[in-house]
């Protein structure tokens, strides 16, 4: 996913400038880090430049020129192809909690592995906390409700591997030290 | 809510709990203190006991030995139709498996609590309504629980457990039988009204998305408490 497939995204609600673009994109994805005017300005240009989107009038209000984009046909397709295709599948292969846990066990032992992992615990179960709090939140908007949601799932996943581990580290202490 | 020394209240409270359905026991000496208005969340694997214990709690069943404190009174030592009593005015449960009275209406189930501890008709019907309509099953007052979904009867059940505004609400799987939706939609809904009228809760899960609704979580494991990881001596490599 690219921040110019997310213009294109965003363009497709109507013609908008580079500061309604930021604003909206904030206030959708309030889990995305917030995007710098500077960056929006770039991918606008590029996006042109690619035929995808084009410049249809320049506002003048207070303040600096602010130059209106809508999408072209070209960039109409672009998005549809884009939106038609799943995410790749994320493995999340790379587990820096079992790196911890074998390195545990070979430095200190089965014993502290175990303290290690329910440490952990208790600290994936803090943080799920403070998301569950943002979600039950009455204020919070249904966005922020949904990227609490995504954020539980995974750390709630995480803790489903802790409380496996937790049951495994005495077999997997004599694998690795055998 | 704290005490004149600025202390917690306790609102609930065990001290070395055992209890044995046979020779082995399933709950192992579990301490612990529940606070005026927090919600503690009980985990722990299957088997380990967390229904055993709450049960005790609720003061369903007699423990072995240790005590149960409800406020400052001991209500394991309480006689069984004493510990009823209470548990119809003081304590409201909600049990994992099936609980509503199938030949009674959503409000019949949730108004009997109040009319066994003597409440009129009227009253009792009119609190039942009051509290059906907090969790949204305002609609099913005169449905039956065989006709009800899974998350529908278990707002019920939660209902009923708290139209006596008991001081303490038990909750056992309170959404185990539900899809995470519906399951959230429920645990919103409960976490608001306990907040709201400050009641403290136990709350039985297995699933953490669920314990992270507590201000709290213990965890059992083979019918004993996990000591708190910020308790366990500093054993990492230093
Ligand atoms: N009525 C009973 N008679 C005999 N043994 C029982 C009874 N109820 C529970 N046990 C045993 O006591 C132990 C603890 O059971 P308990 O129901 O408290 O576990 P739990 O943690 O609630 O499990 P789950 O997550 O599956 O609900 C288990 O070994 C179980 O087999
Ligand atoms: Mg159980």
């Amino acid at each position: 996913m690219s921040n110019a497939h997310v213009m294109l995204g965003l363009l497709s609600r109507g013609q908008q400038h580079g500061y309604d673009l930021k604003r909206a994109h904030d206030e959708q994805f309030p889990a995305a880090r917030p995007l710098a005017y500077g960056q929006v300005y770039a991918t606008l240009q590029r996006l042109e430049k690619q035929g995808l989107v084009e410049p249809v009038t320049v506002e003048r209000v207070d303040g600096p020129d602010r130059t209106v984009y809508a999408l072209t046909d070209a960039g109409r397709t672009e998005l549809a192809d884009w939106l038609d295709s799943p995410e790749p599948p994320s493995p999340y292969v790379s587990n820096p909690l079992a790196v911890k846990v074998t390195l545990t066990i070979l430095a200190a032992g089965e014993q502290e592995a175990h303290t290690y992992l329910r440490r952990q615990r208790a600290a994936h179960l803090d943080r799920m906390r403070d998301y569950t709090r943002t979600k039950t939140e009455p204020s919070s908007s249904l966005p922020q409700v949904l990227a609490a949601d995504y954020a539980l799932a995974h750390l709630d996943a995480d803790l489903r591997w802790i409380d496996t581990a937790l049951q495994r580290v005495g077999a997997l202490t004599k694998e690795i030290t055998s | 809510m704290s005490t004149a020394s600025g202390e917690k209240a306790v609102a609930l409270s065990a001290r070395s709990l055992v209890y044995s359905y046979g020779a082995a026991p399933a709950v192992k000496g579990v301490s612990l203190e529940v606070a005026r208005g927090e919600i503690l969340s009980i985990t722990g694997a299957s088997g380990s006991g967390k229904s055993t214990l709450l049960l005790c709690l609720a003061g369903v069943l007699a423990p072995d030995a240790g005590e149960v404190r409800l406020g400052d009174r001991i209500i394991s030592a309480e006689s069984e139709s004493e510990r009823s009593r209470l548990r119809r005015s003081q304590v409201g449960v909600v049990f994992q498996f099936g609980q509503l009275v199938p030949e009674l209406t959503a409000l019949e189930n949730v108004a009997l609590p109040l009319l066994l501890g003597g409440a009129r008709r009227s009253a009792a019907e009119t609190a039942a309504r009051t509290w059906l309509e907090r969790f949204e099953v305002g609609g099913l007052a005169d449905a039956r629980p065989p006709g009800m979904s899974g998350g529908q009867s278990q707002r019920v059940a939660i209902a009923r457990a708290m139209v006596t505004e008991p001081e303490v609400v038990l909750a056992d799987e309170p959404t185990g039988a539900l899809d995470s939706l519906s399951g959230e939609l429920v645990m919103n809904q409960l976490v608001r009204v306990v907040r709201e009228a400050g009641t403290t809760v136990v709350l039985v899960t297995h699933d953490a998305r669920v314990s992270a609704y507590g201000d709290r979580e213990i965890h059992l494991r083979d019918g004993e408490l996990d000591p708190h990881p910020a308790d366990l001596l500093d054993a990492g490599v230093s």
